[in-house]
C-alpha cells in the first residue's frame, strides 16, 4: 500500500502487486494520424495520477484503451493483472465494473432523468443492493457533488456544471476500484472545482482508490496529483511529482504552471 | 435455444473475414469508384449486423423493461397520426370507387373491395411508410445523438451490452407494434369507409361490416400480416443500423436521421413487391 501523501513513487521501490494498472508500448493511430506511439506508464495502488497535456494530445485516446473502448494497434495494457485486448467480452465486462469512468463530455443519458441516470450503473453493477440500499446510495453521492434537489430533474434541465457533476456523481455511485476522471472540473466556477478536488481527494482516502486525473485545471492537478505525467507527441514528455514540475525550466511545462 | 443458433454465432467471425476480404476486393479491382467499395462494405457491415442483432436477441439478460418502454413509445408516438390516416384511407378510397363502381351497377360491392384492398396493400403499406418516417427517423435520430455524445460508450463501460439494451428491445418493439399498428389503421380505415359511403346514401355499420368482411379471405388476411411483421422489422432494423453507426460529429445524428427514413422507406417497397410476387404464388 503507498502513503497517498508521499511524493513520487519511484518503480524501484514497488513491486507488481502494487500495479493496477500497467500500459506498455502502447500505439494507436486514426487513420493515418499517429495519437499515441509507444506510450507506457503505470498506475499504482491507491495513489491519484494526474495526465497532462495539450488538446489533442490523445489524453482521453489513452483512457479509452484502458477500458478497452478503443482497440489499440500494438502494445499491451495490463489491468489488475488482466490483459485488456485479450479479454473476451463477458471478463471485459465483469473487469469494467471495476472502473469508473467519467467521460469529458458527461455522456449523461438524455431520455433519463438524473436518478435513473444513477440507478442506471448501480442495478447493473451493484446487483444485490435493494431499492431502499440504492435510493440512500443517490441520496449520499448527490449531496456529495451538492445537487440532492436535482434528483428528479432531465439532463436537459441541467447547466453544463451540473452535468459534469451529476456524471461524476454516476461514476462514483458504484465505488469503484479505479477512476478515470476525463477532466473533472473544466467548466466549473473555482468553488465548485476545489469541492470536486476535495471529493476526488476523499474518494482516493475512503475506497482506496487508484484514479488517473486528466485536467488543464493546475489548481486540480495540485490539489489532487500524488504524481503527474505529461503527455507530448504521443508519448510521455515528463514524469514527476508536483514539486518537480513547478520547479522545471522546460518552456511548455512552464506555461502549464505559470 | 442457444443451441439452435449456434451456427449463427459461428459465422460471425467468418462475416468480418467477409468484410475484410470485400474490402481488399474493393481495394483491389474497384480502386477509383469509392461508390462500389463503400457498397461493398456497408453490405458486408449491414450483414454483421443483423447477425449480431439476432445472436443477441437469442442470449440470456433480455432487457425487458426497454423492451416494454419502446413498445410504448412507438405506439404512443404515431397512434394520432395513424388514426388520422387510417380514417381517411378508408374515406378516400370509398369517395373515389364509388362512381367507377356504380357505373356497373355494382354498388353493392363497394365494402369489400374497399375492405381488401385496404387489408391486403394500403394499410400495410401506407402505415409502414408513416411508421418509417416516424419511428425510423427516431431510431436513428436517438441511437445517433446517444452515440455522437458518447452515450453508448457509457453504457458500455457500465457493463451494459449497447446492443441488447439499445438495438435488440428497439428492433423486436416495432416487429412487433408496427404489424399492430398496421391491424389497427385498417379497422380505422373500414370505420372510415363506412363514413364515405354514408356521404352518398344510407348504411347502417353492422350492414356494412358485414359486407365488408363477406368477402375477405384467408388469402387476404394471412400474407398481409406477415408481409406487416417484415415491414416491423425493416423498419427497426433499419433506424437502429443507421443511428448505432452514425459519425462523430453532431451533423452526422441528422444525416443518420434522414438516411434511416430513405432506407427504410425504400425496403418497406421492396418487400412489399417480394410479398406481392410470393402471395401470387400461392
Ligand atoms: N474515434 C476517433 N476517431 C478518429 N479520431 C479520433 C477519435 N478519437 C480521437 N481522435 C483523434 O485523436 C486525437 C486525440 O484526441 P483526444 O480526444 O484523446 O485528445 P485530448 O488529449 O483528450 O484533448 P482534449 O484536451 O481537447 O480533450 C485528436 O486529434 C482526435 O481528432
Ligand atoms: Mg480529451
Amino acid at each position: 500500500m503507498i502513503d497517498p501523501q508521499t511524493d513520487a513513487i519511484t518503480p524501484a521501490k514497488t513491486n507488481s502487486i502494487n500495479r493496477v494498472v500497467e500500459i506498455k508500448n502502447l500505439r494507436k493511430s486514426f487513420g493515418g494520424q499517429e495519437v499515441l506511439k509507444d506510450l507506457s506508464l503505470q498506475l499504482f495502488n491507491g495513489e491519484n495520477l494526474v495526465v497532462l497535456g495539450k488538446s489533442g494530445s490523445g489524453k482521453s485516446v489513452l483512457i479509452k484503451c484502458i477500458v478497452g473502448l478503443l482497440n489499440p494497434e500494438g502494445g499491451t495494457i495490463n489491468v489488475f493483472g488482466e490483459n485488456v485486448g485479450t479479454l473476451n467480452p463477458d471478463d471485459l465486462s465483469e473487469l469494467r465494473k471495476k472502473i469508473g469512468f467519467l467521460f469529458q463530455s458527461g455522456a449523461l443519458y438524455d431520455s433519463m432523468t438524473v436518478k435513473q441516470n444513477l440507478e442506471f450503473p448501480l442495478r447493473r453493477i451493484r446487483k444485490v443492493l435493494t431499492k431502499a440500499e440504492r435510493d440512500e446510495k443517490i441520496k449520499e453521492v448527490l449531496e456529495n457533488v451538492g445537487l440532492a434537489d436535482a434528483i428528479n430533474k432531465m439532463p436537459s434541465q441541467l447547466s453544463g456544471g451540473m452535468r459534469k457533476r451529476i456524471s461524476l456523481a454516476r461514476t462514483i455511485v458504484v465505488d469503484p476500484l479505479i477512476m478515470l476522471y476525463d477532466e473533472p472540473t473544466t467548466g466549473l466556477d473555482p468553488v465548485t472545482s476545489d469541492e470536486i478536488s476535495l471529493l476526488i481527494n476523499k474518494i482516493q482516502k475512503k475506497y482506496k482508490t487508484a484514479s488517473i486525473i486528466i485536467t488543464h485545471d493546475i489548481e486540480c492537478a495540485r490539489q489532487t496529483a500524488n504524481r503527474i505525467i505529461m503527455l507530448q507527441d504521443g508519448e510521455v514528455y515528463l514524469e514527476g511529482n508536483l514539486e518537480r514540475f513547478e520547479k522545471s525550466k522546460d518552456p511548455l511545462i512552464k506555461s502549464f504552471f505559470k | 435455444m442457444k443451441k439452435n443458433f449456434a451456427p449463427v454465432t459461428r459465422l460471425v467471425p467468418d462475416l468480418h473475414k467477409a468484410k475484410e476480404i470485400s474490402m481488399k476486393l474493393s481495394e483491389k479491382t474497384l480502386a477509383g469508384t469509392a461508390e462500389a467499395s463503400n457498397f461493398l462494405t456497408d453490405f458486408a457491415d449491414v450483414l454483421l449486423f443483423i447477425t449480431r442483432t439476432v445472436k443477441e436477441t437469442f442470449s440470456r439478460n433480455f432487457e425487458f423493461r426497454e423492451f416494454l418502454l419502446q413498445c410504448f413509445q412507438i405506439g404512443n408516438k404515431t397512434l394520432p397520426l395513424i388514426s388520422v390516416t387510417g380514417i381517411i384511407m378508408g374515406l378516400v378510397l370509398t369517395i373515389q370507387s364509388r362512381p367507377s363502381l356504380a357505373k356497373f351497377g355494382a354498388d353493392a360491392m363497394l365494402p369489400g373491395m374497399v375492405a381488401v384492398s385496404l387489408i391486403r396493400e394500403m394499410g400495410p403499406v401506407i402505415t409502414a411508410l408513416i411508421c418509417a418516417g416516424k419511428i425510423g427517423s427516431g431510431m436513428g435520430a436517438e441511437l445517433g445523438s446517444m452515440k455522437v455524445t458518447e452515450q453508448i460508450e457509457a453504457m458500455e463501460v457500465s457493463s451494459t451490452n449497447p446492443m441488447r439494451f439499445l438495438v435488440v428491445t428497439r428492433v423486436l418493439a416495432a416487429t412487433l407494434m408496427i404489424p399492430i399498428l398496421i391491424l389497427y389503421a385498417d379497422a380505422l380505415g373500414i370505420i372510415g369507409s363506412w363514413i364515405g359511403a354514408n356521404i352518398k346514401g344510407d348504411v347502417t355499420f353492422t350492414l356494412f361490416f358485414s359486407q365488408a368482411f363477406s368477402h375477405i379471405d384467408f388469402i387476404d388476411f394471412v400474407p398481409a400480416f406477415i408481409k406487416s411483421i417484415f415491414f416491423g422489422a425493416v423498419i427497426g432494423l433499419v433506424g437502429c443500423y443507421k443511428g448505432y453507426n452514425a459519425g462523430r460529429g453532431t451533423e452526422s445524428v441528422g444525416i443518420a436521421a434522414n438516411s434511416a427514413v430513405v432506407l427504410a422507406s425504400l425496403l418497406v417497397l421492396i418487400v412489399d413487391v417480394i410479398a406481392v410476387q410470393i402471395t401470387d404464388l400461392l
